[in-house]
């Protein structure tokens, strides 16, 4: 049952987690996407890095089934994911913290944390509530340094800071275990001590051996952490370098390239 | 323990607030008219009027706490009552009148939902247009001609939905108990609730963690339909007709109800032990005020009073808007100044 939306292994792509192959996608006449190819391999971290509206959040939202592809196909663990839909990729493993955190703002945390996921009796549909409560403690505890201290999950999200909802999405993404988490903007709007802690946080998800996809703007915290970056610009894929290859203030550099001539640096195209 | 059970009252402040305005109204009425008040006379009349409208406002909650609207339901009771009352007149069962009735209500529910999610017109205004249909569609069926019902009478069905249990308690009355309960239950207690509430909150957010958004709407305006058929029903059983009127003046009554009952018109909060009280008060306070003493011209601004007092009292509860702590600050500052 768990893995029913994956379909036929091909053996050429089994060493990749997820790969995305000539993504095309527009929104009533707007292009977003004009043959993007992605790829994330087993335990690393990609930067996704672009500009607003360079497509980032649109190529994440077809490989977590929000949103579908005009054209292209999604290939997870090498098999091809068709009929992507929300549901079908948290099973496989795909957890996403959203730039909007995704988060009901009246609702409480433990209804939050389990939501589109509930603990609940069989095929009954009641709530396992005291487990499902006591689940949320448990997790707010863990979590504890990424969340403040005291917070319960009786409690109502709305009242909580902009950190301590964000470690709220990402404490949800971690609980179910999954293979890949997406991180989209996960910096945004947070102070400096709370940006390390989503920094660590990446870390954290490396030493797990799982992967992640970050995606920014900001390159100095996605420089921290990840292994790859790819950079999008008005739909397209401009170059994939890894961190290995290159400093921060040449990646800064071939950003700003890329902004005035839609290209890489010529020395790092063929990298 | 002590924190538990003070975040519990902070929970349900608002319950608690709408229960004293209950138990209030009926101290005033029964000082007012302690005779009517201390009988039982009054609440059997009671438990045998307010349970339709009581139904409606609780199916009617679900729909509010999603954010959306239904005012179609006045004339879905009316046309399912008249699918009951035909079907009944033509074919002499119940059984087969009960069932037409409430696929009918289903099917109003599902015309609703159609409207609203895949055509994209606001709930509010298509149920406007709704209202109309329906109405006019008994009309046209019954030609405004009414249908006697005295032959439901001696059914099991009219004693296990209108008859009086041990000649004291009308049965209507508990199925509205039990209504609630249930309703109540699966808003807290159910999968489906957190769906409720989630997508009332946040549509969006909700979609991205993979709620069928769609289907719990769907359902929401299904059970509207199916509630609305069922009070219908029960309504025409209760007085044996079916009046092509039928249905008519539930609308701002279940409405008032939803809403004195704490359910935001924001959608993402509600109770239904809210309505239930909410209803309570809806359908007791015109019988309070008149036996009370007062002309019966004053019915209907005690019902504005009470209705805009306690939506007051919610606002200023709501801490997010801040409103009610400057209003208790400025009346404080006030205080001070007159014991200068």
């Amino acid at each position: 049952m768990k893995n029913d939306a994956v379909i036929s292994p091909t053996s050429e792509v089994t060493q990749l987690l997820v790969k995305m192959e000539n993504i095309h996608k527009s929104f009533g006449g707007v292009t977003a996407l004009s043959g993007v190819d992605f790829e994330v391999g087993n335990n690393e971290i990609v930067g996704l890095i672009g500009d607003n509206g360079a497509g980032k959040s649109t190529l994440i939202k077809i490989l977590t089934g929000v949103a579908k592809q005009d054209t292209g196909k999604i290939f997870w663990k090498g098999g091809e994911l068709k009929n992507n839909n929300v549901e079908k990729t948290r099973n496989i493993g795909i957890e996403t913290v959203y730039q909007d955190r995704a988060l009901a703002e009246k609702q409480n945390i433990w209804r939050n944390l389990f939501l589109g996921r509930e603990k609940v009796y069989g095929r009954t549909g009641f709530l396992r509530v005291a487990e499902s409560k006591n689940d949320a403690d448990k997790m707010l505890k863990e979590m504890i340094g990424f969340t403040q201290k005291g917070l319960a999950a009786n409690l109502g999200v709305s009242g909580l800071s902009g950190g301590e909802k964000q470690g709220i999405a990402i404490a949800r993404a971690l609980y179910f275990d999954a293979e890949l988490i997406i991180l989209d903007e996960p910096t945004n709007n947070l102070s400096l001590s709370e940006t390390n802690k989503v920094l660590n946080f990446c870390k954290e998800i490396k030493k797990q051996g799982k992967a992640c996809i970050f995606i920014t703007h900001s390159i100095y915290h996605v420089y921290a952490v990840a292994d790859k970056f790819v950079i999008l610009d008005r739909g397209k894929v401009v170059g994939t370098i890894w961190k290995k290859d290159i400093t921060m203030d040449k990646l800064i550099e071939n950003l700003e390239y890329i902004a005035k001539h839609g290209r890489l640096i010529k020395a790092y195209a063929n990298a | 323990m002590l924190d538990k059970i003070k975040l519990r009252l902070t929970e349900s402040k608002l319950q608690i607030s709408i229960f004293f305005v209950l138990i209030f109204l009926f101290l005033a009425f029964a000082i007012g008219n302690p005779r009517t008040f201390l009988s039982y006379n009054i609440y059997y009349a009671f438990m045998s009027i307010i349970p339709f409208a009581a139904i409606i406002s609780i199916a009617l909650t679900p729909i509010v706490i999603l954010g959306e609207m239904d005012l179609s339901f006045p004339s879905v009771i009316g046309f399912c009552a008249w699918v009951f009352a035909a079907t009944f007149t033509q074919y002499g069962n119940i059984y087969l009148a009960l069932i037409c009735s409430l696929a009918t209500g289903l099917f109003a529910g599902f015309v609703n939902s159609i409207f609203i999610i895949r055509i994209g017109i606001p709930s509010l205004i298509v149920t406007i247009g709704m209202q109309y249909l329906w109405r006019g569609l008994v009309m046209i069926a019954c030609g405004g001609i009414g249908l006697s019902l005295v032959d439901t009478q001696g059914t099991f069905l009219y004693k296990a939905f209108v008859g009086r249990i041990g000649n004291v308690v009308p049965a209507q009355a508990l199925w509205a108990v039990v209504i609630a309960i249930v309703f109540a239950l699966i808003l807290n207690r159910h999968r489906f609730g957190v769906h409720l509430l989630c997508v009332g909150d946040d549509a969006v957010s909700s979609r991205m963690m993979g709620v069928n958004v769609e289907k719990v709407r769907t359902i929401a305006f299904m059970q509207m339909g199916f509630f609305a058929a069922f009070a219908g029903i029960l309504a025409s059983m209760e007085v044996l007709y079916f009046w092509p009127s039928t249905g008519e003046g539930y609308l701002m009554k279940s409405l008032a109800s939803v809403f004195i009952g704490g359910t935001s018109v924001f959608g993402g909060t509600g109770t239904i032990f809210g309505t239930f009280v909410g209803s309570i008060i809806m359908g007791s306070l015109e019988a309070g005020i008149v036996s009370s003493g007062i002309s019966g011209f004053w019915t209907k601004f005690i019902y504005g009073v009470v209705i805009v007092l306690s939506l007051t009292i919610y606002a200023l509860m709501s801490k997010r808007t801040g409103f009610g702590k400057k209003l208790i600050s400025f009346i404080k500052k006030i205080g001070t100044q007159k014991s200068r």
